[in-house]
């Protein structure tokens, strides 16, 4: 008897009937105790990040007390709920070596590829997602998601080189549509049939593919590579394709949202970009549950923050630099407010992976994500006293609930601690003084 | 005559008539320049839709937007010959494609989009599908599909018609994964020797075609274009004159000039652009989107169907109101959209006093003469204001003091400070007599009950208010210098190297001889010698980034290139707010 495999199973069901039958070689759910696949592999660990602009009040913000049961100054009294579930390190640096600091530029560009960039047209490599995505990515339908609550598609921190941004998904709507739209593949639908249609389109894109590869040869080196990503996009089509032909295997906890049929209003008012924000930390979440993907990022603002408070004349970057300290309180109030907001944000993003139950935990213990700003002090461009945040256990590797002193050293090691964490094999991460060997130590189990 | 001087003369004498002579080959007076390297462009959302457009007609409905490309040297138009293609980008071409194909087989269009009904709709009909491909193909591709191309959509279309037991479906899918093809979503140009001209390499026929239409329809080429390159009627002056005159005539011009200004223009911002609620509640979405129609109707008018020159863009007082635009221009409103023509006297004059600049050029709650100065001097005269240094002092900004009334006073601070006025000198006279328009772009004289002072300069003419200001533009060298600089870098696909002045500096003089008037400039870079040239590709990329430097530098955007005169060139482009202080 020749050997029955899923796919000729599925294939000699390209008819279009409705099957509901066990297929070969597919075990369903999770093992007993739930914090395996039933395959005997260990829950997908994801990585994410988040990004916020324009750092923070160092007095008001920084904790007095390290280690576990740290304090929470006042401009971050709003992570109390999240506080056992993060880690904050304080007192890291980016380096700018012998470039200049492009303000608000080179500190997040640091943050997400180890390297000052050179000019304002410059990325000086990968960013951190997309070589974690090149590891774990490439077996969910995307290789990873991006998102902004700006509403400015413009505002990304993913970059695959300096000329090809990982463009975000900003309109709520749309995000939903591509990730709960008529596309997408229910691992939990009582039946499942396989679209015939999707056969066809899958053998019709090879020959697209071959026309790639004979372009190759025509072009000159540099848009070879633009060509060779392109041929990658097609591949990662084609596995798409591939991957709608057979029956997800169940998740219990992925659950169809509620549809989206209408955009919140746009506008950057603080109010807009925190709505905006909770629909895509939502429609995110839920991605992650449904292992639609093992890698995202989020960007609460981008680093030249345009937010408004209404009634207040100046953006938030604006307001960074024009407003005056306030002699009795000792910081610049307004500045403080939108540095509070994005603080409630970040809450309400780590707590939203936490309401979705995963094994014996929840998701946010398979997860670990990345939360990056672009200054310490944004008044003054400062490229010192850099916070950095992270939350989740990563798969049970490491530790949270504790405020750590980066004691002035690169920020580079919380992304090079990341990539270990993702099994990424380097030796070291990042250039001249952000290059760095040392992981962050106080955070791993 | 001694023998040395003999041969001094002889050589220059020799140099002399091969510049002629080459002259002679360039056309009237276009100085000798070696071309731009061959592009490999990524189609942008515009050209994509305008291509698709000019294929099936505009009933195919397309709502869709791909990511956005960097701003390059002045224009997102350059990013594309540098961008690259993320699988999310892939994944978002792959959704238009499937869309528009399955609009194109539907039943209410399949009987006016595809040439042919084949003999079942539940079989293959090879001979049907190859009508419809051949001629669709070709119009995508941009060239006819070769013999083995063709077979092989035309055997893909009947496999897939075969298995899912229906005609059109096989169409479908096969046009899908044509509209997502790396040489439909990528503008590749290729070379050929120039005949005319041994040694010299210049875009075949094709590519030419295609260079031509993305730069004057911002579309693919027709049939007529096709039509001409395959028949090798564009290889001559003559066919290649008969082409451009007749893609200027076309409607599709306007299309094509729109996309280049709203580019120019920087009118991207628009997408992201909000208003403080609070502060300017009558400022909504429509006004917005009203705001960047209401410019680009003013500009095609002007240019193009008018004629009329573009240095009066920024004096004129014609316009087009809508309903949403007119409160904000304290005028009735009239029901859609209207020829408008501001009185005579009025401060509404020229693009400058236009809501799409003086309030997509502002904060969300405030007007900005930095932001407006700056826009002015990077968008219309193509000079970098350098962003402020990082360890800027602002404590001197940080007044609260409530006696500050107008903007000229709080943004003094900038002048009398050092560090600051270097740049501020650069955008805020300028930027300051727009203070006549509030952050929304509505005209006011006072400003918290103290009268404005608009007065100000433009490198080194001075002016009393805003009209003045438009004036001073109007008149200044750079703009149609700028224009030109910026439309033959749209044109080709990127900025100009500074050993391309002299060829500028002939744009620009016929531009002038024509009385400034688009439809000529259009004309004189298509028919270029520059234009249909290349060089040998090289590694592209966007200019180098300023370098630190005590002196502030106004230059004109050319990025240094590695060409052996790139520093003299450099050197002569440049001008510093030292020189322009002195010729004051």
């Amino acid at each position: 008897m020749s050997k029955l495999t899923r796919r000729t199973v599925l294939r000699g069901l390209v008819g279009g009937a409705a099957v509901n039958v066990a297929l070969p070689l597919l075990n369903c759910f999770l093992n007993t105790n739930g914090t395996a696949l039933a395959s005997g592999a260990p829950m997908p660990v994801r990585f994410g990040t988040w990004g916020w602009g324009l750092g923070m009040n160092k007095d008001i913000f920084v904790p007095k007390k390290y280690g576990p049961d740290f304090d929470l100054p006042e401009e971050i009294v709003s992570l109390a709920p999240i506080k056992q579930h993060m880690n904050l390190i304080t007192n890291t640096q980016a380096f700018r070596d012998n470039y200049q600091n492009l303000c608000h530029y080179t500190g997040w560009v640091i943050a997400r590829t180890g390297a000052a960039p050179k000019d304002r047209n410059d990325i000086p490599g990968e960013t951190i997602d997309v070589t974690i995505a090149n590891q774990i990515g490439g077996a969910t339908r995307f290789k990873s998601l991006t998102a902004t609550a700006t509403g400015d598609v413009r505002n990304t921190y993913s970059y695959e080189n300096s000329n090809t941004p990982n463009a975000p998904e900003w309109s709520p709507l749309q995000f939903y549509t591509r990730l709960f739209g008529p596309d997408f593949p229910d691992p939990n639908a009582p039946t499942f049939k396989p679209n015939p249609r999707i056969m066809v389109r899958e053998s019709v894109l090879s020959g697209v593919m071959d026309q790639t590869k004979k372009l190759m040869q025509a072009v000159p080196a540099d848009d070879r590579a633009r060509l060779d990503q392109y041929f990658t996009g097609l591949r990662h089509l084609e596995q798409q394709f591939q991957q709608r032909l057979e029956k997800p295997e169940p998740i219990a906890a992925c659950v169809r949202p509620g549809e989206i049929t209408v955009d919140p209003a746009m506008g950057q008012e603080q109010e807009a970009i925190a709505l905006r924000h909770r629909m895509m930390t939502d429609l995110l979440v839920m991605a992650l549950a449904c292992d639609q993907t093992r890698v995202f990022n989020m960007a609460y603002t981008n680093a030249n923050s345009s937010t408004i408070k209404p009634g207040y004349e100046k953006p938030h970057h604006t307001t960074t630099h024009e407003e005056p300290v306030d002699m009795k309180l000792g910081y610049q109030p307004v500045a403080s407010w939108f540095t509070r907001r994005a603080m409630e944000s970040w809450a309400y993003f780590v707590e939203a992976f936490t309401k979705v139950k995963e094994g014996d935990g929840t998701l946010l213990d398979n997860v670990f994500i990345y939360g990056t700003t672009d200054h310490g002090y944004a008044r003054v461009h400062s490229l010192d006293h850099i916070p950095i945040f992270t939350a989740g256990r990563a798969g049970g590797k490491v530790k949270t609930g504790l405020h750590i002193d980066g004691k002035g050293t690169a920020g580079t090691r919380m992304g090079y601690t990341a990539l270990r964490l993702f099994g990424v094999d380097k030796p070291s991460w990042g250039v001249n003084s952000n290059n760095t060997s040392q992981e962050v130590g106080e955070i791993l189990v | 005559m001694n023998s040395s001087l003999r041969k001094a003369l002889l050589g220059s004498a020799t140099a002399a008539l091969t510049t002629l002579l080459l002259a002679g080959c360039a056309g009237k007076n276009e100085p000798e320049n070696p071309g731009t390297p061959p592009r490999v462009r990524v189609i942008t959302t515009e050209q994509y839709l305008n291509t698709i457009e000019n294929v099936f007609g505009s009933s195919v409905n397309m709502d869709m937007k791909f990511p956005p490309l960097r701003r390059v040297d002045g224009l997102l138009a350059n990013g594309a010959a540098l961008a690259g293609v993320t699988s999310g980008k892939i994944e978002t071409f792959q959704r238009a494609a499937s869309s528009i194909a399955g609009q194109v087989v539907s039943p209410e269009r399949r009987s006016y989009l595809i040439p042919c009904t084949p003999a079942s709709e539940t079989k293959p009909d090879a001979e049907c599908a190859k009508q419809f491909f051949s001629q669709t193909g070709r119009l995508l591709h941009r060239r006819a599909l070769t013999d083995e191309e063709l077979s092989s959509y035309v055997t893909a279309a009947n496999q897939a018609a075969d298995r899912l037991q229906d005609f059109y479906a096989g169409i479908e899918l096969v046009l899908e994964s044509m509209l997502i093809s790396p040489e439909v979503l990528f503008i590749i140009e290729t070379t050929e020797g120039d005949v005319d001209d041994q040694g010299r390499r210049r875009l075949d026929a094709l590519s030419l075609a295609s260079r031509l239409s993305f730069f004057l329809w911002n579309a693919g080429p027709d049939d007529m274009v096709l039509k001409a390159a395959e028949s090798g009627e564009l290889n001559t002056e003559r066919g290649l004159k008969r082409v451009v005159e007749s893609m200027i005539a076309s409607p599709r011009l306007e299309d094509g000039m729109r996309a280049f200004f709203d580019d120019m223009l920087g009118f991207d911002d628009f997408d992201s652009l909000s208003k403080d609620p609070l502060v300017y509640p009558f400022f909504t979405g429509a006004t917005a989107t009203d705001a960047r129609e209401q410019t680009l109707r003013t500009i095609i008018d002007h240019l193009i169907v008018d004629q009329k020159d573009y240095r009066d863009l920024f004096v004129t007082r014609e316009t087009f109101m809508s309903p949403a635009l007119a409160p904000l221009y304290q005028i009735p409103a009239s029901r859609g959209w209207t020829e408008y023509e501001f009185p005579e006297g009025s401060p509404r004059q020229g693009l400058l006093t236009q809501i799409s600049f003086v309030a997509l050029r502002s904060h969300p709650g405030r007007s900005s003469p930095t932001l407006r100065g700056k826009a002015l001097r990077e968008h219309l005269l193509c000079q970098i204001v350098p962003p402020p240094p990082p360890n800027v002092d602002f404590g001197k900004l940080e007044n609260p003091d409530a006696h500050y009334k107008t903007q000229r006073e709080r943004v003094a601070v900038h002048l009398e400070d050092p560090a600051c006025a270097g740049c501020h000198k650069i955008t805020d006279p300028m930027g300051l007599a727009l203070e006549s328009f509030d952050g929304a772009g509505r005209f006011r004289t006072t400003e918290n009950g103290a009268t404005i002072d608009t007065s100000g300069d433009l490198d080194g003419v001075p002016f009393d208010d805003v009209i003045g200001l438009g004036q001073a533009l109007r008149d200044n060298p750079s703009l149609p210098s700028c224009l030109v600089d910026r439309l033959y870098s749209y044109g080709s696909g990127g900025a100009a190297k500074p050993t391309d002045r002299p060829l500028m500096k002939y744009f620009t003089a016929e531009f002038a001889e024509s009385g400034y008037k688009l439809p000529d400039l259009l004309r004189t870079i298509a028919l270029s010698e520059a234009f249909q040239h290349v060089t040998p590709a090289k590694k592209s990329g966007p200019s180098k980034a300023h370098e630190p430097t005590e002196e502030i530098v106004i230059d004109e955007q050319l990025p240094a290139t590695t060409t052996v005169d790139a520093a003299g060139a450099a050197q002569e482009t440049k001008q510093t707010v030292a020189s322009i202080a002195k010729a004051r």
